[in-house]
């Protein structure tokens, strides 16, 4: 069993650290091409983009939101926002309608019916070439929006995402998030260059109307519509770009509680999704994101859970040996032992080595990312607090995403059969 | 063209990967050998320390007791025994490891009949106790019986206890099996002042034991032991 758990180890941290690897020979491939830009820059033409923003309650942030969009340095007359309101119960309705009296601003107001069915009621509002969106917590750099569309240059791109940072952290959990989120910076920047990319975050990703007229509006697809749109449009073979110095903040949750939450749909958002576009994994004409992205997304949730297993399995390994061994000597003698430590009991086996390599292949992904947002390599304790927090959290919110997408699997499956029951009755009725 | 580079770049970051673990596998190989050859390097101080004792006692035998020192300290001796055991389950070379197992049999027989002959002619205060078990099966109560014996060896000084693998392959030790009759079958076993004791033993059993063992090698009957307390 020892033996069996030790081999599905160093399998899945082969495959991690290949994932690290893989980044990393691309990121010494492609870094001359990795374009941070300092200051405002001239485009040549301005594209008509609208920018909508759906707020359900966000009546605390919304405004901040606004603001942000209003002051994008791009001409007014070019860039048109669409905010709608989703049926929110607070006074987000009251907060935003003050924003009305800006020719360029359209609210609107419709019944809750979650965040996909916002866009596309704004959508079907949109008249200009481009079209983005914009959560309602998070605010945009005001230099983002030109810097993205020079990625539009390319007649091929249809779609570009930007960095997306974490808010001036408060706290540690956010400051856990923020090494996280600067790390992703560079992951997703590495899969623009292979044409991997999987999600084109709700945060400010802008598109050409396009994507939407040939392939369809927005879908419902688990709460993770930014994750289905993106592996729709890779499905099509549309391209995505990311634009690293397009800056949005973002303010990350701040209790471990909203954490959660956020992490359990963005999994089980992930995992329903690639149920739903399994056809794609390891077919040759969707390159990377068939061999790569989604292949080494499903790594990581098993290896998070397998070292979540082992490590809880060894902690009661532990507490069994402790109290055999209270119980058989009492707990006056368990305690001398760890008192001298002999380097010569410091484990050395190969594990050890393997999980320092990983490890150290996360950090420096983390700093390279960092790297490209700030411009130099910058140690700091988010990096640590990272690292705990989420060996610790992950494993809690990829069990419950993989249990809630296994049951409602089932529960679909159920209905599924309840209709044809149901059918089968209406038809003898008749 | 872009495929096929997709290809390459698949095939170059395995064998990179690949190169990364070999390197860990290597490391580990060499803390592994790094740590066999400290055990060998003790072992053979503590070979020197026994030899030398013998031909010490050899010598003087005639002479006066005060001239004899302990051959090895009774915790040298578990220390080793102690880095041994961890080694054969977590340095991965067994060879080596087995050899060094049986060596230590050998110096650990050697001390105990050095130290009852020493004990014996000088009337030092000492406890022997020879203890058997086995790697073989599953010995739960073997691991117990070793936590009950290294808490008396931290709480006894003068008591020294010598563990024999059942299933190290060495003439002296499977002698020892016969001359005490142990049967893979009992295992744990015990022999302290020639009684065999088959099974788990508590430590309040195995405690009572090494007391008695005690009073047995004080001369004058009026002097009496410390109580100790558990």
């Amino acid at each position: 069993m020892n033996s069996f758990s030790n081999i599905i180890f160093y399998i899945l941290t082969f495959l991690s650290v290949y994932v690290q690897v893989f980044f990393l020979i691309t990121f010494f491939e492609k870094k001359n091409k990795i374009l941070v830009r300092k200051g405002s820059i001239d485009l040549d033409e301005y594209h008509g983009v609208t920018v909508i923003v759906p707020c359900y309650n966000e009546a605390q942030t919304i405004q901040g939101t606004i603001s942000s969009l209003l002051d994008l340095d791009y001409p007014k007359d070019k860039l048109n926002l669409i905010i709608v309101d989703d049926g929110s119960r607070d006074n987000t309705w009251e907060v935003i309608k003050e924003f009305e009296k800006y020719p360029n601003v359209k609210v609107l107001h419709k019944e809750n019916g979650g965040k996909y069915t916002a866009l596309n009621l704004g959508l079907k509002y949109t008249e200009t070439p481009f079209v983005g969106c914009l959560d309602s917590d998070s605010f945009v750099d005001s230099q983002a929006l030109k810097r993205i569309m020079t990625y539009f240059l390319d007649k091929d791109t249809m779609a570009v995402a930007p960095s997306v940072v974490v808010d001036k952290p408060k706290n540690i959990l956010q400051g856990a998030q923020k090494a996280e989120y600067d790390m992703a910076i560079y992951n997703k920047k590495m899969l623009a260059f292979l044409g991997g990319i999987h999600v084109t975050p709700g945060p400010f990703s802008i598109f050409r109307k396009k994507v939407f007229e040939d392939l369809g509006p927005y879908r419902h697809a688990h709460n993770t519509e930014d994750q289905e749109i993106a592996l729709r449009m890779q499905k099509n073979h549309y391209k995505i770009e990311h634009c690293p110095d397009a800056y949005v903040y973002t303010i990350a949750p701040n209790s471990v509680k909203k954490l959660y939450r956020q992490r359990l749909r963005w999994i089980y958002g992930f995992i329903r999704n690639v149920i739903d576009y399994r056809k794609l994994l390891f077919r040759k004409e969707y390159g990377t994101v068939a061999f790569f992205t989604l292949p080494s997304g499903i790594i990581s949730v098993l290896s998070v859970i397998f070292l979540f297993g082992m490590v809880i399995s060894n902690i009661i390994h532990f507490i069994l040996k402790k109290i055999a061994q209270i119980n058989t000597v009492g707990i006056n003698h368990t305690t001398s032992q760890s008192l001298n430590f002999d380097f010569f009991f410091f484990d050395t086996k190969a594990i050890f080595f393997v999980s320092i390599i990983l490890y150290t292949s996360v950090v420096v992904a983390l700093l390279l990312g960092r790297r490209m947002l700030e411009g130099k390599i910058r140690f700091s304790f988010d990096i640590l607090y990272f690292m705990i927090i989420y060996s610790v959290l992950a494993p809690f919110w990829l069990l419950k995403a993989i249990f809630n997408a296994l049951r409602s699997r089932e529960s679909s499956w159920t209905l599924e059969r309840e209709v044809k029951i149901a059918k089968k009755q209406n038809a003898t009725t008749i | 063209m872009q495929q096929q580079s997709d290809w390459k770049r698949y095939v170059i970051v395995f064998f990179i990967t690949l190169a990364l673990f070999l390197t860990a596998i290597y490391l580990s190989d060499y803390f592994g050998n790094k740590k066999v050859a400290e055990l060998k390097s003790i072992q053979d101080n503590i070979s020197i320390d026994i030899l030398s004792s013998e031909t010490q006692f050899s010598l003087l035998s005639e002479l006066s007791c005060k001239n004899v020192s302990d051959s090895v300290l009774a915790g040298e001796l578990a220390d080793l025994g102690h880095k041994l055991e961890w080694g054969e389950k977590n340095i991965d070379s067994s060879g080596e490891l087995t050899y060094l197992r049986k060596y230590y049999s050998l110096l650990e027989i050697k001390d105990y009949i050095l130290m009852k002959k020493v004990s014996a002619r000088c009337g030092k205060k000492a406890a022997f106790i020879l203890y058997f078990y086995t790697t073989a099966a599953n010995c739960s109560e073997c691991e117990n019986e070793s936590l009950v014996l290294s808490t008396l060896r931290d709480k006894y000084p003068e008591l020294r206890v010598y563990s024999f693998d059942y299933t190290t392959d060495l003439s002296a030790v499977k002698a020892m099996l016969d001359i005490y009759k142990i049967q893979d079958t009992k295992l744990p076993a015990l022999v302290i002042d020639d009684n065999l004791l088959t099974g788990f033993q508590t430590i309040d059993t195995v405690e009572a034991r090494i007391k008695q063992s005690f009073k047995l090698q004080t001369p004058k009957p009026a002097t009496t032991t410390k109580k100790t307390t558990n």
